[in-house]
């Protein structure tokens, strides 16, 4: 990048710079980036950086939970809702362990995150210091870059490169490892945003040749879908893909990252893709002429059995990260491009159409669904239950569509993608390549800490729940309205699913014994109730969503059923089953 | 498709950690990497790799790809074993006594064009370049008299197509100027 000369340059000489001490540095980075919340936790190696903090509160605010898993997970949610890069800190060795489940959650669903990681003296380097760990091959896998920097004088340009890396492209999560005598050096500080980087190309332009090909082929099919993935929102390309819709006339279905980057009421929404989306167009992706894959990357919870998956089709895929194209599915025509620059490029290209019989086939299929499971799911079971779909269209309701959904990972982390209608953007909040669970509760600490002035409910297991229950301490101490809406089974539902299904119901440490959920919550001064009648549903749910402050609604649901439709696994996307199938 | 022996070059900036990166696009997937020889490339502040591999063609295009996905990753390229001129060195350390003993000694030496590095009362050192096959030919010929030791590097590889790296690095610099 050419440097600017400003006006004060050429008058007063070069910028000048200032005497900082590397951990004060490392703050006036995060400043330079706009920081404003750090998500971390101190110990031995990094204090020098929280000493330096304790002057800076003013411009930084810094969040403490209870675990640093808490931190980056909070780091995730407030990411993905504000499509900014989240920032966590943690001590070296343990501290440093503990997010890396967090970076690999992070690195599986493009999530962009800086987190700093302090470490120990650098003439200690592998001598087994005290919470000496080699954080930089550890994180190595789970990191899209990761560097340590081990003198003062880096910092600057390494913070300067790590929130570019981070953040650019197809974001991901970048680990600074900083030895503890780099912290206390002082350097002459002078910060400049990272320019382009030679071996980095973060952004390719879309090739005039692939766009004329995608275009003919867009113009000239007769059953076509767009399959729609988390990368449009990434690229803020919601209003471009509206747009590319409703002139193109083709229906389309979401990844489950793709939710909420249109809204669920838009005629041509035909729902979500994956081992428990929706039939229709789960099928169809079996049936379609072309298929328009925007932004995702064709995971195997999508595709099913990739021998069996959309051989009919011509494939056009619009993807910012090269390494997928071809990786998975083949591309008949690859558009290596950011989604928005894509779409709006495009929209003059293609012909304004419509395909009123394709989408009664969508439709039809609809009505099936509707019958043999979404029935089911809406309505209490026999001995009088609640079933979690009802809990989530209730809510759904009540928030008119509007809520930050977080979710942790389980049936009712399905159930949630499924019957909320997501009619916001960047609403949801989920663990979907990793399916981490303990994601849930954090992420939605971060999300509201980010956005307080949106409604953000949490959809819990009771499984995931107790892998970061600690996190209530923090929703209580920052006095964070998140809304936790747990739905307990008093099973690792998802997990005894399965046994039910493909293991002859042998339940193999499935069951848990829960304690008293909402005692706890109160333990830890968050309010809450429980309840197991339909009848006190809705009012529980509008006495959760009116509480000023984090509410637990514990709410005891059907303890054995099964999330349909499912493509099970190692089946093809149009097998996918409505109801349980009678044993061969 | 059938696994072929391939040779891929990587282009990087030169930073400590990168190695592990490079390697484990590999070993995540249980590629075996046959050879890894690593340097200086034509320009000075760019380091190469040269990696062989025994996959299909459709798998060293995908490591190619998860490669250059590394952000400190110029360029990466693969190539057949045709498009290569390749070389490695082979180091032989034998028993003196046998040798002063031996007259077909001086015949294999001159048959497999071997060199003399050291001759010390105890051990003499030779060197062999070739290709593998070359090398591993004398191994089991003086495997016949007694072998102390013995090591191969890597291979190192000259492309035959002109060098790509150099007309990359002219595009960014067009590009970067524009
Ligand atoms: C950290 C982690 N460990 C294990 C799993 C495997 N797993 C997936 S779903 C699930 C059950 C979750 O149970 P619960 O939180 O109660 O949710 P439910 O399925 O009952 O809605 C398990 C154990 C996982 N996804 N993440
Ligand atoms: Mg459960």
């Amino acid at each position: 990048m050419k440097q600017q000369v400003t006006s004060t340059e050429t008058l007063e000489g070069p910028p000048k710079t200032e005497r900082l001490s590397g951990a004060e540095a490392i703050l006036r980075c995060l400043i330079e980036e706009q920081v404003d919340t750090i998500f971390g936790y101190p110990g031995g190696a990094i204090m020098p950086v929280y000493d330096a903090l304790y002057h800076y509160d003013k411009q930084l605010r810094h969040i403490l939970p209870r675990h640093e898993q808490g931190a980056i997970h909070a780091a995730e949610g407030y990411a993905r809702v504000t499509r900014r890069t989240g920032v966590c800190m943690a001590t070296s060795g343990p501290g440093a362990a503990n997010l890396v489940t967090g970076l690999a959650d992070a690195l599986l669903d493009s999530v962009p995150l800086v987190c700093i990681t302090g470490q120990v003296y650098y003439h200690l380097l592998g001598s087994d210091a005290f919470q000496e760990t080699d954080v930089i091959n550890c994180t190595m896998p789970v990191t899209k870059w990761n560097y340590q920097i081990t003198s003062a004088r880096e910092i600057p340009e390494v913070f300067a490169k790590a929130f570019y890396v981070a953040n650019t492209g197809r974001p991901g999560p970048v680990v600074i490892d900083i030895t503890k005598n780099a912290q206390i050096e002082m350097l002459d500080f002078r910060y400049e945003k990272q320019g382009p980087i030679r071996s980095y190309k973060p952004k390719p332009k879309p090739s005039t040749s692939a766009l004329t090909a995608a275009a003919a082929l867009i113009n000239a099919a007769e059953r076509p879908l767009i399959l729609a993935g988390h990368g449009i929102q990434i690229a803020h390309g919601q209003e471009a893909f509206r747009q590319f819709v409703e002139k193109s006339g083709i229906p389309l279905a979401c990844t489950i990252h793709g939710l909420s980057s249109i809204p669920n009421s838009h005629p041509l929404h035909m729902g979500m893709l994956g081992m428990h989306g929706n039939y229709a167009p789960n099928v169809m992706q079996n049936r379609c002429d072309v298929l328009i894959a925007i932004g995702m990357r064709f995971d195997d919870r999508v595709t099913g059995n990739l021998e069996k998956y959309a051989k009919q089709a011509k494939v056009i895929h619009i993807e910012i990260d090269p390494s997928e194209i071809n990786k998975n599915v083949p591309a008949d025509v690859p558009v290596l491009a950011d989604a928005k620059e894509a779409l709006e490029k495009l929209l003059p290209m293609i012909k304004e159409k419509q395909y009123p019989e394709w989408i009664a086939r969508f439709k039809e299929m609809d009505a099936e669904e509707e019958e043999k499971v979404i029935r089911h799911d809406m309505s209490p079971s026999e001995d009088g239950q609640i079933r979690m779909g009802m809990v989530v269209r209730e809510v759904s309701r009540q928030t008119k569509g509007q809520a930050v959904v977080a979710t942790d990972v389980g049936q009712h982390q399905m159930i949630a993608a499924r019957y909320y209608d997501y009619e916001s953007t960047n609403q949801w909040v989920s663990s979907g390549g990793a399916g981490t669970m303990g994601y849930g509760l954090p992420a939605a600490f971060g999300a509201k800490l980010a956005q307080p002035e949106r409604e953000v409910v949490a959809f819990i297991g009771d499984g995931g729940f107790q892998m970061t229950i600690q996190e209530l301490g923090l929703c209580a101490q920052m006095d964070t309205a998140v809304k936790i809406v747990l739905l307990d089974n008093n099973f690792l539902g998802m997990v005894r699913q399965w046994q039910e299904l493909f293991f002859d119901r042998r339940y193999s440490s499935v069951e848990l014994q829960n304690p008293d959920f909402v005692k706890i919550a109160e333990g830890f001064g968050v309010p809450g109730k429980t309840i197991s009648d339909p009848a006190e549903l809705s009012e529980s749910i509008a006495e959760m969503l009116a509480h000023d402050g984090p509410y637990l609604l514990h709410v005891r649901v059907e303890k054995e059923t099964n999330t349909f439709p499912m493509v099970p696994s190692g089946a093809a996307v149009d097998e996918i089953v409505l109801e349980p199938q009678p044993k061969a | 498709m059938e696994k072929q022996q391939f040779t891929i070059t990587v282009f990087t900036e030169n930073y400590s950690g990168l190695m592990s990166r490079v390697v484990s696009v590999f070993s995540r997937r249980h590629i075996n990497i046959e050879s890894l020889t690593t340097s200086q490339s034509s320009q000075p502040d760019i380091h190469r790799f040269t990696i062989v591999v025994q996959v299909t063609e459709e798998m060293v295009r995908k490591l190619v790809a998860q490669l250059e996905k590394q952000v400190d990753v110029l360029k990466a390229f693969y190539y057949t074993s045709e498009e290569v001129v390749y070389q490695e060195i082979a180091l032989y350390k034998v028993p003196t006594h046998v040798f002063s003993n031996s007259e077909n000694v001086e015949h294999l030496i001159r048959k497999h064009n071997a060199r003399v590095l050291v001759i010390e009362p105890e051990f003499i050192v030779l060197e062999k370049t070739g290709h593998e096959h070359e090398t591993t030919a004398f191994f089991h010929e003086l495997e016949k008299i007694g072998i102390y030791e013995f090591v191969r590097s890597g291979r190192v590889a000259i492309v035959k197509p002109m060098e790509r790296l150099n007309r990359y690095l002219k595009e960014l610099e067009t590009e970067q100027t524009n």
